[in-house]
């Protein structure tokens, strides 16, 4: 008897256990439900950020990889094109009579009106008479340039018409593209209403097309032709300081990391190190760039509006970017891989550099993505060291002048033709997200390369 | 009454191997150890260990978990350097040399001394190249073709060959539990040590994988002196030839393997092996 009591006073008890638990079941799910929702809360509100930004990145950008182009016939008429034949060399010419003669006779060139010659060809298509002005006002101002270096390099096309492709103005590109509000009056438009006319004739006469911006890639920035301006001289900028802080950063960090972490005593040097590596990854990015000012072109004297400059500044920046992450990823490798080389008999350095580092290179690889990333998307520091001066030409090693594609974003931002330069703005921050993407996507190949191979 | 019964047992067995091995005492020591005591930083690990390892027998060091019996097994081939703050005094000679002179190359000692670890670590590289490496970082082969022979014979002792053969350039990494440890003992033979240590080699395997490695142990006996930790008494009972019980950092008692599991002097040695401490 006493046993069945027992029994059941024991199943009494274990049923009030049960409910309590029940209770408090209930209300970790709920707990779990709830933490589950802001999880997935963040991750669509996160989601929805970067999407409204890559909208609105590529929705304004990708108009301006599409310009209006005007396709011409230009004929190269003797009576505009005043000058005689170009001077050949070895025609009874010494070669300094020569050099004066083509010096004289591009100074000629010089002097031509080639906007007449586009004046012209205007004409021949739409029957309208036009002036030196409104074809400034029409065409990119550099037009008069190309046609004249076509001609230079090809005198024997005077006389002849040969098709050309010209870049509308950038106040004529806004208009046909709608980036400015067609129902302004008339004293609020850039151009005037002849010209716009004739734009929207030409447009619809398929005279101007919209054709894939190729200058974008290929032409530098350019002031008085902002139509043809483009980013060729910042993406060189940018590549070559890429460059600087690969070669640089990586090497040191990762050497700095593996000494610290594997060959360092642990002594108050090496943690005041540590405390000041942590420390200099939390510094702001234009202290970087005054310290690149100061040491760099003040102390040794490096040129100014450098790339190489700026590739020093930004390892600087990167370093203590890499070497923390290469130090946390040394230490993740587990004991049991060094125990099993120094129980071989591998020495300290053929453990780190024949068992560690294989396994962690990949994590090494990670760091080095993301400090260098960071350094290419730097704008701050580029500023102090003078790259966000106008440059108008594509750099050819480290030490000209040059600029960087945020620093060239940031530039054109400012541009007071903001209808124009709006659009080029996110092309380059396109181009920018683009580079990225290419180097983002070179790291994931090495690493499924290297972790396969592992 | 199980625990006893099987006692019985053991010491059956044991009474035929030592027919087969004669006594241990007649037998050369290989490492001699007297007087060890390890400090990490202020707190004592182990206390005044003095024993002898006989050459080509297995020695095994029992006892509860935190006794100190894998401290000291780490002491013989100096692998306390790496852990900071620790701290050996004492004397352990391997064949006469003192291991801790400091003009003793760390890396000569641990290619005299081999050792297995808990958990199987086969390097993440093929089945190959996890044993050419040993040979290979101590010059041990002067040609690719001595290289295979190692390793190929390695395998062997290690019993893996057959199981392996048509995968050696896989990664080690994919076998089994079971395969990387004999993986790992056949790494640790490849470079031809005098000495195998084996901290609970099979702590993390199924019972017939430990199986396997026992037998394995027992062969390799004949060519390596072998000291083996292991928290189970029946192993212990199984491979070894001479046994010594550590409890709380103090080396408690030592001797033939059948003498300490059937007629332990200590008091504690007794408690430990009835299953009444551990």
């Amino acid at each position: 008897m006493t046993d069945i009591n027992m029994q059941q006073t024991g199943s009494e008890a274990s049923r009030k256990r049960l409910e309590i638990i029940r209770a408090s079941l209930s209300r970790r799910h709920r707990a779990e439900a709830i933490f589950k929702g802001l999880g997935i809360a963040a991750i669509v509100l996160a989601l929805a950020l970067v999407g409204t930004l890559f909208w609105q990145v590529f929705s304004k950008g990708t108009p301006s990889l599409f310009q209006s182009t005007l396709h011409l016939d230009i004929t190269f008429d003797p009576e505009v094109v005043e000058v005689g034949p170009a001077p050949e060399a070895g025609s009874g010419l010494s070669p300094a009579e020569y050099e004066e003669a083509y010096l004289d006779w591009r100074r000629a060139l010089a002097l031509v009106n080639w906007n007449e010659l586009i004046a012209n060809a205007i004409r021949d298509v739409s029957g309208t008479e036009i002036d030196g002005g409104d074809v400034r006002a029409l065409v990119d101002n550099n037009a008069g340039l190309v046609l004249r270096s076509r001609f230079q390099d090809n005198p024997d096309l005077l006389g002849q018409t040969v098709p050309m492709d010209l870049l509308v103005s950038a106040n004529g590109d806004n208009w046909l593209k709608g980036t400015i509000d067609r129902d302004l009056p008339d004293e609020r438009q850039q151009l005037s209403a002849d010209t716009r006319n004739l734009l929207d004739e030409l447009r619809a006469d398929d005279v101007i097309t919209m054709d894939f911006a190729w200058h974008l890639f290929t032409n530098v920035d350019s002031r008085t032709a902002p139509a043809s301006a483009g980013l060729a001289g910042a993406f060189m900028g940018s590549l070559y300081m890429m460059l600087i802080v690969i070669v640089l950063a990586v090497p040191i960090g990762v050497a700095s990391a593996i000494y610290l972490e594997e060959f360092a005593p642990q002594n108050r040097i090496t943690d005041l190190i540590e405390v000041n590596i942590n420390n200099l990854a939390a510094v702001p990015s234009i202290v970087f760039g005054l310290l690149g000012a100061a040491v760099f072109i003040n102390y040794f004297h490096l040129p100014i509006s450098a790339p190489l400059v700026g590739g020093l500044v930004l390892t600087l920046m990167t370093l203590p970017t890499i070497i923390i992450a290469t130090r946390a990823a040394l230490k993740a490798v587990s004991p049991s891989l060094r125990q099993a080389a120094l129980g071989l008999g591998a020495s300290k350095t053929q453990m780190v550099f024949q068992h560690v580092l294989p396994v962690t290179f990949p994590s090494i690889l990670t760091a080095t993505i993301i400090g260098v990333a960071q350094a290419l998307g730097e704008t701050a520091p580029l500023l102090l060291i003078g790259m966000n001066a106008f440059v108008a030409s594509v750099p050819a090693s480290p030490l000209d002048q040059a600029t960087a594609l945020p620093v060239q974003v940031y530039l054109w931002q400012g541009n007071e033709n903001r209808n124009f330069f709006e659009a080029r703005t996110s092309a380059a921050i396109i181009v920018l997200l683009g580079l990225m993407l290419v180097l983002n996507a070179i790291a994931i190949f090495l690493r499924t390369r290297l972790e396969r191979r592992g | 009454m199980d625990m006893i019964a099987g006692r019985g047992n053991m010491a059956e067995q044991n009474t035929d191997k030592a027919a087969k091995v004669d006594t241990l005492s007649d037998r050369r020591v290989r490492v001699s150890t007297r007087d060890v005591c390890v400090f990490y930083g202020e707190k004592q690990a182990l206390y005044d260990v003095s024993i002898d390892v006989p050459d080509r027998a297995v020695t095994s060091f029992i006892g509860p978990s935190g006794c100190g019996k894998s401290t000291f097994l780490r002491c013989i081939n100096r692998m306390n350097d790496t852990i900071e703050g620790a701290r050996v005094t004492g004397k352990i000679d391997l064949d006469g040399d003192d291991v801790y002179d400091p003009s003793l190359d760390v890396v000569e000692l641990r290619s005299r001394i081999g050792m297995v670890f808990q958990k199987p670590n086969p390097f993440p590289k093929s089945v190959y190249e996890n044993i050419a490496y040993g040979p290979k970082i101590h010059g041990l082969a002067n040609s690719k073709s001595d290289l295979d022979e190692i390793v190929v014979s390695s395998l062997r002792k290690a019993g893996l060959f057959e199981e392996v053969k048509d995968r050696l350039h896989e990664p080690g990494t994919g076998l089994s539990g079971g395969q990387q440890q004999r993986l790992c003992i056949a790494r640790a033979i490849a470079v031809g040590p005098e000495v195998i240590l084996m901290d609970e080699p099979c702590s993390a395997l199924d019972p017939i994988a430990t199986a396997v490695i026992e037998e394995l142990i027992d062969e390799l006996r004949e060519n390596f002196t072998i000291v083996i930790v292991t928290h189970s008494m029946q192993q212990a009972a199984r491979v070894s030839q001479k046994t010594a019980f550590f409890h709380l950092g103090k080396l408690i008692e030592e001797g033939p393997t059948e003498q300490i599991f059937t007629n332990p002097v200590h008091k504690q040695t007794q408690d430990y092996i009835m299953g009444r401490i551990g």
